[in-house]
């Protein structure tokens, strides 16, 4: 399966994205500039995590305007996966292609740190490989990671299974409902905060990230 | 608006001594201009030349088989790790900004130490700090403005350190009195690179052009570096221009642009980044590196301000700016590579071969200053030294007769525990993103920070600690000099690693006082020696002076950051007890030196009595005994005795799992009556550690440091039931019991319910 990792100024878990895909996924992978405008229809695109462009205005409101952006969003209508991790997913919401918002977590601190989650939709491509409920052990490092969203809109993502992960135990940033990654609902866009990709390697603490990664290969 | 005429006024407020004047007059063969006179000011700051500390600095040790660039050549120092890699590591310190404004004194200090590290061709990878505050309980103005500091502080660190995407994996945080109004903020970071890929910082070759890269010139951060050469006064507020503000974005894209660079050897010359005194520093220093001359003109230099003066611009510290030496003819790939970057990148000058640093203004010359004497000339004193009246006072100690044993000793555990340099700093690290970068092994908590390195030939992994105990400096600078060093060393040991170079940043007060230049000289010769010793060479450093307010000094605080390696992950130990059944072994004996301890001060309110002595040689046997045992495979956890003592390390050992623990203390070695059981618990003799192993493993393990000559003894079993019990034993009168969960809660809740509520 073939994978790009954007790159905006100011990404930085980029190199982490790539090197987890070509090291532990041993999948081909490669770097799309964000002034390229090129997304093959085969590759998944991940949006790594990051500060692009220093969180100037809104946390991905810049990078949503890169000329990549226009590819991705093509990417995603022929139905291509599109997987945004943390400033990745902030950069989604804000490009239009997944509901809702992040906002500043509600202690207004910065966090970092290993978090439960819970797997709250088994059926994505992004979960097939999850139990129903199953707990995934995964970081977060984030200062505005709290999803916020009106409450017509969450109750029709709740009804499509959109909500695909929360936080076990309750959202240490205050997200609504405990939801840390939501889908679109064609089911082919994911975003979620934590980072599944810091989660690949026992050595590091957990490999609980493997099975997001390797359930998108299991689809493919 | 013409220059303000040189008189003797401006002369001094420019902190040039009349001596001073008269050398700059000989070097120039005539008196300085307005923009000359400010420049030989930053250049001779303490801060930038360390005048008044350079006779002691040449003490240190700071060669070795490892050490590819040493202390006082380049940026930053460079060690061997093997298979053709470094790395390159430094501390900075950024106090006096710190002191003013927190947030951006803090964020700067960091953005500052990574392009240290940068400049040099390592891509960082790893930060630690050391914090020190006054205390921050209470509700008196000093409290306050202390938690303010502190909070300041961690944000601003967080802040920058997070958005470069580099891990702050590892720190101290330590609060006393004496840095109340003068906190320390000393920053390190670590960078990896092949041998290949080391960047110097010389301006070389008559013609080659000079390019300035990054963020634009403004006002700010003006004089900071004789700022930082000043005590601080009430009168410092108004300094807060002089505190530089960073944008770690700008850096990242700096940072990135500069390692594609270095990919294109055949176009860098040399590189330097502009930090303290900015484009002067780099350009003098990089000229007289080069035993060369370099010309530039302000015209070229991108300004984000209008109408800036020579002097403004030469002394500006703008941050994320980096001047690059450049081969002639490989312009266009300078430029292709920022312009990817969306950064300025502009050719501002040349060098020359008349070995003097010329600016010019639209044409004019504003400066012609001879490099060398600017750069590497500066005057060097031999401050007066004089053992301070206050020793006689504090050292002597006699807790027999000063000090009766509590009759109840059960709250002291608890106390010590929530104490604020001895509790979790969690609230501390949860905001610094310490796992970016996918290689943090060891997160912070633990004695050490451990990362990997990936090289082609496999991983290799550092760990690293910064520690110092201002206290024990306090009280015998000598030896907690010598601590400070022991600490570190031990530290990385615990969790596996060989200690390998070392890198000191010395935070004193005013070296014009015989009695504070005295704790220093102390400092300096009990870090020489440790480093001798033990092994680790200093690659680097930072010198930061004057820290003191009318109130007086800070306590003398010589930090000491180490660097280790550890070859095999299988070798990378926690701290913490891992499993029930496991033996627990006291390595190094009960301890008796009470003196200095956290023990006396926090219960009992006194800054007395001798620290811990420190026996260089005892001390490397130690750390070679447990260090050997833990690539036995036999050990499961490690960690060292330090703040708080035994019962403290004991505690600490139980909070990551939730473990128990049925100690029984063995009686002191070598007395006629029965050591005090608040002695035993809680002294910090040096050279202990708290060491599990396999049951079957205990006689092994004893008969192992038997032959190392380092006292051991089986003291107790880990435990499932979550109460860790000291038993009625020889040495304990009276069984303490704990509950696990109880001490933890007081551990974790200390510093977020004095920063939160």
């Amino acid at each position: 399966m073939r994978f790009a990792v954007l790159q905006f100024p100011g990404s930085n878990c980029d190199q982490d994205s790539f090197n987890a895909i070509r090291d532990v996924l041993k999948q081909p992978v490669r770097y799309a500039w964000h002034k390229d405008t090129r997304i093959d229809p085969d590759e998944t695109v991940i949006v790594p995590g990051g500060f692009s462009y220093g969180d100037y205005l809104r946390c991905g409101a810049i990078a949503r305007f890169s000329p990549i952006m226009g590819a991705v969003k093509d990417a995603a209508a022929r139905g291509q996966t599109v997987l945004g991790i943390c400033n990745g997913f902030q950069i989604l919401c804000e490009a239009g292609l997944l509901p809702g918002a992040l906002v500043r977590n509600t202690g207004l601190h910065f966090l970092c740190e290993t978090v439960t989650l819970t797997v709250a939709n088994n059926r994505t491509r992004f979960t097939k490989l999850a139990q129903d409920g199953e707990t995934l052990r995964i970081p977060i490092a984030h200062g505005e990671g709290n999803y916020r969203v009106d409450a017509g809109t969450l109750k029709a993502m709740e009804d499509h299974g959109q909500v695909v992960f929360r936080y076990a135990g309750g959202a240490p940033n205050g997200s609504l409902s405990d939801i840390a990654g939501v889908c679109n609902k064609e089911g082919n866009v994911l975003g979620m905060m934590p980072h599944p990709e810091r989660a690949c390697e026992p050595l590091l603490g957990s490999a609980d990230g493997l099975k997001i990664f390797q359930s998108l290969l299991n689809h493919s | 608006m013409p220059d303000p005429a040189i008189t003797p006024e401006l002369i001094a407020k420019h902190g040039i001594t009349p001596d001073e004047y008269a050398k700059i007059q000989q070097i120039l063969g005539r008196d300085p201009n307005f923009t000359e006179l400010g420049i030989f000011s930053v250049m001779w700051s303490e801060h930038c030349s360390y005048k008044n500390s350079r006779p002691e600095l040449k003490k240190f040790p700071t060669t070795g088989p490892r050490v590819l660039v040493k202390a006082g050549e380049e940026n930053a120092g460079v060690l061997d790790i093997g298979d053709g890699m470094a790395v390159c590591f430094k501390i900075e310190s950024h106090n006096h900004p710190s002191a003013v404004e927190p947030f951006q004194g803090a964020a700067t200090g960091v953005g500052g130490i990574l392009r240290d590290i940068f400049t040099m061709g390592a891509r960082p990878v790893a930060n630690l700090n050391s914090l020190r505050f006054g205390p921050i309980q209470g509700d008196s103005d000093e409290a306050k403005t202390n938690r303010r500091l502190f909070a300041g502080v961690v944000a601003g660190i967080a802040h920058y350190g997070n958005c470069i995407g580099v891990p702050t994996v590892g720190g101290e945080v330590y609060f006393d009195p004496s840095y109340t109004g003068n906190p320390l903020v000393n920053a390190f970071s670590l960078g990896i690179l092949r041998h290949d890929q080391i960047r110097k910082g010389a301006a070389t070759g008559a013609g080659n052009p000079v390019f300035y890269v990054g963020a634009k010139t403004g006002r700010d951060g003006l004089a900071g570096a004789a700022f930082a050469s000043r005590d601080l006064t009430e009168e410092s507020k108004e300094d807060r221009p002089a505190v530089q503000v960073g944008d770690p974005f700008m850096e990242k894209l700096l940072l990135e642009a500069c390692l594609e660079l270095f990919q294109h050897p055949e176009a860098v010359v040399g590189v330097q980044d502009m930090g303290a005194a900015g484009l002067t520093c780099s350009t003098c220093e990089t000229a007289s590196r080069g035993d060369s001359g370099i010309e530039i003109d302000l015209a070229l230099v991108p300004q984000r301000e209008t109408g800036m003066t020579p002097y403004e611009t030469m002394l500006s510290e703008s941050q994320e700016r980096m001047l690059i030496i450049v081969r002639k003819g490989q312009e266009k790939v300078v430029k292709d590579i920022f312009a990817k970057w969306d950064l300025d990148a502009a050719e501002i000058g040349f060098v020359t071969d008349t070995k003097r640093m010329v600016v010019k203004d639209h044409g004019k010359v504003v400066v012609d200053i001879p490099a060398h004497p600017l750069a590497a000339d500066a005057p060097v004193y031999h401050r007066e030294a004089k053992r301070p009246a206050y020793l006689d006072k504090v050292q002597p100690f006699d807790i027999a007769k000063d000090l009766p044993e509590p009759k109840d000793l059960s709250g002291i555990l608890p106390k010590l525990l929530a104490s604020p340099t001895i509790a979790s700093k969690r609230w501390v690290y949860r905001q610094y993103d310490h796992q970016v970068q996918k290689n943090t092994v060891t997160v912070p908590g633990s004695d050490a920070s451990v990362i990997r390195i990936e090289t082609p030939k496999g991983a290799k992994y550092i760990a690293m600690s910064v520690d110092c105990n201002g206290r024990y400096c306090y009280l015998d600078p000598r030896e907690g000099a010598k601590a400070a060093v022991a600490e570190a060393c031990r530290n990385v040991t615990m969790a596996g690693a060989t200690p390998l170079a070392s890198t000191d940043n010395l935070n004193f007060g005013n070296p014009h006082n015989p009695e504070l230049f005295w704790q220093l000289r102390e400092c300096v010769e009990g870090l020489a020696e440790g480093c001798r010793v033990l092994e680790v060479p200093v690659t680097g450093g930072n010198v930061s002076l004057y820290n003191q307010s009318p109130k007086g000094a800070i306590d003398p605080t010589p930090t000491m950051a180490i660097v280790g390696l550890i070859d095999d992950a299988k070798h990378i130990t926690p701290s913490a007890f891992q499993a029930a059944g496991h033996a627990i072994l006291l390595v190094g004996g009960i301890g008796s030196e009470i003196g200095g301890s956290s023990y006396l001060f926090e219960i009992h309110g006194k800054k007395q009595g001798l620290p811990p002595r420190v026996d260089l040689q005892h001390e490397k046997k130690f750390l070679d005994a447990v260090r050997t045992l833990i690539h036995s495979g036999k050990v499961k956890s490690a960690h060292d005795c330090s703040d708080g003592g035994l019962a403290v390390a004991l505690a600490e050992c139980t909070f990551d799992k939730g473990l128990g623990a049925e100690i029984c203390l063995p009686a002191p070695s070598t007395k006629n009556q029965e050591q005090r059981t608040d002695i035993s618990l809680f002294n910090e003799t040096s050279a202990r550690a708290v060491i599990t192993v396999d049951a079957k493993e205990v006689n092994d393990a004893l008969v192992h440091f038997k032959k190392a000559g380092v006292e051991a003894a089986h003291i107790g079993t880990v435990q499932a039931d979550g109460l860790l019990a000291f038993n009625v034993g020889d040495a304990l009168r009276v069984p303490l019991s704990y509950a696990v969960a109880a001490l933890r809660s007081s551990f974790e809740d200390a510093i977020p319910h004095l920063m939160e509520s």
